[in-house]
């Protein structure tokens, strides 16, 4: 056997890739999937777009309803991000560094937006919230409509975006340093500072790249808004709602004029996400 | 683990009692209590009112079955494409390596909505290869055949995902050593491979199955929503808050809900056989110096 004797790295490598099989089989799969599934369908979707020529193309992305509905879905995105990743923070923080009965029920209690199918989360959000709901008796006489506005769709969205901002930040608060916080502490930095200074910039890379993965989400977020949000044009209309509608009116080039606006959005925040992770690596090195 | 002593003392501060605090205030506001009521609405007639609206609506049973045979086909295709992406990234280097992992990701971020749209305008009837299948009469939009295309795209990241880490992690040393001793492919894989993936295999697949069951948006502009011929269950959940049913919608989502519930218990326990066998990996490696253990991480 070869293996026992260790040759230099880059040679093995390249030898150890060819001696296996299945190269042409799994390419050939693999390429099926993406090509077919993935990149011809949005290559399509961007063609038929682009056959509508700029004028046509803004004529049907650009109507004052559409850009209503892009600064409701851009609006209660960034809102929901954000407060996904305070509080993202703040529970992973809590499971990593603080020991407290029932943290592991916490924990796993963490992933249920990632199992529970989003339909439900909007059909039980908005029966919450309603007048007669167990929080809208308390909430709707106190002025907060928390079904069919805004701050229902906010509400909805963190809770699918939620996970993804605790789930990155975790991993990353476990291998933090703490001799680096000890130290910090001897030397007479407050809590406060030591969070600030030495804490904060290790894991602000994790934190920004739970907040894009969340924005890109909550952007792309339909089944459980539209359950929540009342769906009023220039109101409470979200952009995925409005491609919908659209389309069961058959206006065609109008909904690909918009879902290629919002692919434009969501596809930038992978990018986005991309470099972060990238940069967090490199850190971490 | 031996600073554990440490963290429980910050732990009864009235900072530490803060954080907790608001912690377990953020579940239970957010994801504890939607949950509970779920299934508190879903009984509030009683087990036989919630037993009629699931087993004596035609429809209904109708969007069960059809989530039932929809979602493991998604899920299956899904298995295929996963270990094949995952061996060919893992096993092989090649130019456009890098990007093509990249471009697993993509369906997380292209929002279900548009990916359905997407769908359509290949398949639909005035659709790209809408007069093909109109010829050969083929359904796949408005018919399950879309749907699990559909629910394919939605899914597609998350089996592979899971295997490639792990893939990385193990290194191609066994299956070199197998190949070396005689083993074709097939034997490779069912042999070698699939033993030492079989978790994370599991957990991909668990995963993914509780996402194509849930699916809703790029199925509804897929499905038609025709009542009976192509409403899945989340789809029918609309349906019946749509026409002020309620209590049915509650019912049907209390099934979707006790199906998320089994899933996460069931990720739980496979995260737990996960860490075992990463640590039993561990051991295996740290002592044998004459592996080198980073060509087993990732490689750039």
């Amino acid at each position: 056997m070869n293996t026992n004797q260790p040759p230099s790295p880059p040679n093995r490598r390249v030898r150890t890739r060819t001696v296996l099989p299945g190269f042409g089989l799994s390419a050939a799969i693999t390429s099926l999937m993406i090509v077919g599934l993935v990149l011809i369908p949005l290559a399509v979707l961007i063609l038929r777009a682009a056959s509508l020529g700029p004028a046509g193309f803004l004529a049907a992305a650009w109507t004052p309803r559409a850009r209503a509905a892009y600064a409701v879905s851009l609006g209660a995105s960034l809102a929901a991000a954000i407060i996904s990743s305070l509080l993202g923070l703040l529970v992973a923080w809590v499971l990593v560094r603080l020991e407290f009965p029932g943290r592991r029920i916490l924990d796993a209690l963490v992933d249920v937006p990632l199992a529970l199918p989003t339909a439900v989360a909007g059909l039980v959000y908005s029966t919450l919230y309603v007048e007669k709901g167990w929080l809208g008796q308390i909430l709707v006489p106190m002025g907060i409509r928390g079904a069919y506005s805004r701050l229902g769709i906010v509400l909805v969205l963190v809770f699918v975006s939620l996970p993804f901002a605790i789930r990155v930040v975790q991993p990353v608060i476990e291998s933090l340093d703490k001799d680096t916080e000890e130290a910090a502490r001897l030397l007479g930095a407050s809590k406060s500072q030591t969070f600030l200074r030495v804490v904060l910039p290790g894991i602000l890379p994790a934190v920004v790249t739970g907040f894009a993965l969340a924005l890109a989400r909550a952007l792309g977020e339909y089944g459980s808004v539209v359950f929540i949000s009342g769906n009023m044009p220039f109101k409470t209309e979200i952009a995925p709602v409005l491609i919908v509608s659209r389309l069961e009116e058959f206006a065609y080039a109008e909904a690909t004029a918009i879902a290629v606006v919002l692919l434009g959005m969501s596809l930038s925040m992978l990018i986005v996400v991309n470099v972060l992770q990238q940069r967090l690596a490199r850190n971490a090195q | 683990m031996t600073s554990k002593p440490r963290d429980a003392a910050t732990a009864t501060s009235p900072l530490g009692l803060l954080l907790i605090a608001g912690a377990v205030a953020t579940v239970g506001l957010l994801i504890v209590a939607p949950l509970t009521s779920v299934f508190v609405d879903a009984f509030s007639n009683g087990p036989r009112a919630w037993w009629e609206a699931l087993a004596h609506d035609p429809d209904t049973r109708h969007a069960i079955w059809l989530s039932l045979t929809v979602a493991p086909l998604a899920v299956l295709i899904n298995t295929v494409f996963g270990v094949a992406a995952a061996w060919l990234v893992a096993r092989f280097r090649f130019p456009g390596r890098s990007l093509l992992v990249s471009l697993f990701d993509v369906p997380f971020s292209v929002s279900p909505v548009v990916a359905g749209l997407a769908l359509v305008l290949i398949f639909g009837r005035q659709g790209l290869l809408g007069p093909t299948l109109t010829a050969l009469a083929v359904k796949v939009i408005f018919a399950w055949p879309g749907l699990v295309l559909a629910t394919t795209f939605v899914t597609l990241p998350l089996v592979v995902r899971e295997l490639i880490p792990v893939m990385e992690a193990i290194g191609p040393e066994e299956e070199m050593a197998a190949v070396s001793l005689g083993a074709n492919g097939w034997q490779v894989f069912w042999r070698v491979t699939l033993p030492n993936i079989r978790w994370a295999l599991l957990h991909g697949v668990v995963l993914a199955n509780a996402r194509a069951m849930g699916e809703f948006g790029a199925v509804y502009v897929v499905s038609g929503h025709i009542a009976g011929t192509t409403d899945t269950m989340p789809l029918r959940v609309e349906k019946l808050f749509q026409e002020y049913r309620t209590p049915a919608s509650m019912a049907v989502a209390s099934v979707l809900a006790a199906l998320a519930l089994l899933t996460l218990v069931a990720k739980v326990f496979i995260e737990r056989q996960l860490e075992t066998e990463s640590k039993e990996l561990e051991a295996a490696r740290a002592p044998g110096a004459d592996t080198d253990p980073t060509t087993g991480g990732l490689g750039s």
